[in-house]
């Protein structure tokens, strides 16, 4: 299947053969998984087989959930008490589902700012880097809906301000928004419609991880140098990796052993840690909680979204351009959804023909404040919307605006990347040197 | 670097986590010890009979528990009452059942199946998830450290809420019109009258005006275990109960999640042996290469 010589699948027994010659599924198999895989590949390299056994967690603990959940606004918070009293073992299989929405989301951030550093979304892995940039956003959406089953008080009134967004779209938003909740407000039938669709996504996404999965093992990996593999012999690509199985599966496997030790901790003995305490109250339209904050994971374009207000000069001209068409709440929706634009845009506006941060002496300091930028971003989503925080969240979201639409095409142009590496061989053996007689080499494969 | 910002990054998604503290009222909380608490913390069978009593004797004249079934009062991480004491208590709360009088509907003694009612005054909200309702942990600054370190605080509200009722603050007496309800300094939700604020809109006192009366006031109820019924002690046991309404499932919930952890560590120990010896021949360059 990749681009990188490797031995190919050969039928061996009768009955191989046989399957072989009428539907090719075993070697499909094995050179997915005998797939050369780069052997400099660091710890930042687990998050796509954590990921991958998150979705399949969400799917088969969410199968059970729906057993027993009814999707009705006078029951629906009832039966989630039901699952967590009754069912049994429900409320294990109930704070793995709602823990393992914030696991999938610590674990795509990781995975989605790995590649930002090491430039994995560079030619010839732009595709890889779309179909991603699709899935996260499908992510966020099944997310979102997850969110509204329970139907407790920031359930409901964070669904009346999420949808609450699309009415911001000129002329259109009203008729937008009601078609959205199937009424002019949420109640049962946006109710039954998140459901069935908080039902579908998932497996979308199942088959976008596999469209994912394809086009990289089309491309081959990145890794930390972002030096191709050798592809002139496969004597050459065998010194460059070494197959996915057995040596990245058990890797894999360890990493995810212990952040799953990790996750049964939080799961087990502060489950609720990352929820909010208001949706353990059952959704009342007519009290509004004092504050309705998000789930942890939308902090940071939720914060972009409420950076721009009325007062800010860019909001003002904006506006007066488009003759009002434009106001700050639609500016606001509009950049929310433009910071994740941008960054699936990275592929063409980063000019730089080094890959890796690693060789990016310059890139490597403004990366590390986009990290930062992020967090900050992060917390601030969270704040009232009041002096200091409003500024903070404007400095924020404009520097996340900044690295990818100034900083990323300008750095390109002026930085002078540090030498890179011959080959992957090269690298790795500078890495690890030979073991002679008592000095053991230091080895820290992620730096 | 990587390393390092991943780790960053990390320690901050655990820490933005928090809920936010809202602007304004501060509530006075105080950190109760609970036998509930950390990993290995388990429920006090006698500190929970001792708050279904306070719940039962006083707390339920006006809310209801309408998520928590009698029977479950018999479970054994639970209250633990015995079965024919669940009964007879049980049949103390009258259940309206629509099947009664040819369908339309009437009071009965409660089952062993049904539910605690509903709450009986409108404006008392149900008790059965209060303890997973309210935080009584925040910050600082939105960081959410101090939940993780003290809990979510669920149970501290309660028996602060309990404890919390106060002579009302000097800026208040001074009022023509006094405030309704009584002065409460771990409820950060009520009233709060403009005179108690500076001129900054800053309040100078902690807590604020909450319309339930005092319910406890110290020597309420005759424990049957002969613990002496002090206001404090009190409202640490009807918490604690409240806990467990909330959460049946914590004990469970905590042996679950240390199997896990246990056998999830031993098997990361034994993959990391594996990797270790199968990644071994490639960590040094081979010589004939």
């Amino acid at each position: 299947m990749a681009g990188i010589p490797h031995d190919h699948y050969e039928p061996s027994s009768n009955g191989e053969k046989w399957l072989h010659k009428r539907l090719p599924i075993l070697g499909i198999a094995y050179d997915t998984l005998m797939i050369p895989t780069p052997k400099n590949l660091n710890w930042m390299w687990i998050w796509g087989i954590v990921l991958t056994f998150t979705l399949v967690l969400q799917i088969v603990t969410g199968i059970v959930l729906v057993m027993h959940y009814v999707p009705h606004v006078d029951m629906a918070f009832g039966s989630v008490e039901h699952i967590m009293r009754n069912v049994n073992g429900g409320h294990m299989i109930r704070y793995f589902h709602s823990n393992g929405a914030s696991l999938f989301f610590v674990a795509v951030y990781l995975h989605i700012f790995r590649s930002l550093y090491y430039g994995n979304y560079k030619a010839p892995r732009e595709v890889t880097w779309i179909i991603g940039m699709l899935m996260y956003l499908l992510m966020m959406g099944t997310a979102f809906m997850g969110y509204v089953l329970p139907w407790g008080q920031m359930s409901f009134h964070g669904t009346a301000v999420i949808t609450g967004l699309f009415g911001a779209v000129p002329f259109v938003g009203e008729s937008l928004q009601t078609w959205l909740l199937g009424a002019s407000a949420v109640g049962q039938p946006a109710l039954n419609r998140f459901f069935s669709l908080h039902y579908l996504m998932p497996f979308i996404l199942l088959g976008l991880t596999i469209v994912h999965i394809w086009a990289f093992h089309t491309t081959g990996n990145n890794n930390p140098t972002g030096v191709e593999v050798r592809r002139t012999s496969k004597e050459d690509a065998a010194k460059d990796t070494l197959p996915f199985w057995p040596y990245f599966v058990i890797k894999d496997l360890f990493a995810l052993a212990i952040i799953l030790a990790v996750f049964m901790a939080i799961v087990g003995f502060m489950p609720n840690y990352l929820g909010h305490p208001d949706n353990y109250i059952p959704a009342n339209p007519l009290a509004t909680p004092s504050h309705i904050v998000p789930e942890w994971y939308f902090l940071p374009f939720y914060a972009i979204l409420r950076a721009f207000t009325a007062d800010v000069w860019v909001v003002q001209i904006v506006n007066f351009l488009t003759f009002g068409i434009i106001d700050a709440k639609f500016f606001g929706v509009l950049a929310m959804f433009g910071a994740i634009v941008v960054m699936a845009l990275a592929p063409w506006l980063d000019t730089s023909s080094v890959r890796s941060g690693r060789y990016r002496p310059t890139f490597k300091w403004w990366y590390a404040l986009l990290v930062v930028d992020f967090i900050v971003l992060m917390w601030v989503g969270a704040q009232p919307a009041e002096f200091p925080y409003d500024w903070i969240s404007l400095i924020a979201s404009t520097y996340w605006f900044a690295y990818f639409l100034v900083i990323l095409p300008l750095l390109g142009v002026i930085e002078k990347p540090l030498p890179l590496p011959e080959t992957i061989e090269a690298d790795y053996a500078a890495h690890y040197a030979p073991k002679t007689g008592g000095t053991k080499t230091i080895v820290n494969p992620a730096e | 670097m990587f390393r390092k910002l991943s780790l960053t990054t990390m320690t901050a998604l655990a820490l933005s986590a928090g809920a936010v503290h809202a602007a304004g009222a501060e509530a006075e909380i105080t950190n109760y010890d609970f036998p509930f608490e950390g990993p290995f913390g388990s429920f006090d069978t006698n500190q929970l009979q001792r708050g279904l009593k306070v719940y039962t004797q006083i707390c339920s004249a006006c809310h209801g528990m309408e998520y928590v079934a009698f029977r479950t009062l018999s479970d054994e991480h639970g209250p633990a009452l015995p079965e024919d004491q669940m009964r007879a208590y049980a049949e103390n709360f009258e259940i309206f059942d629509p099947a009664l009088d040819d369908g339309l509907g009437d009071y009965r003694p409660a089952t062993p199946a049904d539910h605690y009612p509903e709450s009986s005054l409108a404006n008392a909200p149900d008790l059965s998830l209060m303890a997973k309702s309210r935080a009584g942990f925040h910050g600082p600054y939105g960081t959410g450290i101090s939940q993780f370190i003290n809990g979510m605080g669920g149970a501290e509200y309660i028996a602060s809420l309990m404890t919390g009722y106060h002579e009302e603050p000097e800026c208040a007496l001074e009022m023509d019109v006094p405030m309704d309800g009584y002065y409460n300094v771990a409820f950060a939700n009520g009233g709060f009258p403009d005179e108690c604020k500076d001129e900054h809109g800053h309040y100078t006192v902690p807590g604020s005006w909450i319309s339930m009366a005092p319910p406890l006031y110290g020597d309420d109820i005759d424990f049957d275990d002969g613990t002496e019924a002090t206001l404090e002690q009190s409202a640490k046991d009807v918490a604690a109960f409240l806990m467990w309404t909330a959460e049946p499932k914590m004990m469970a919930r905590k042996q679950a999640g240390l199997t896990g952890v246990v056998f999830l560590s031993l098997l990361a120990a034994l993959l990391y042996l594996t990797n270790k010896k199968l990644w071994a021949p490639h960590k040094k360059r081979v010589e004939d290469e």
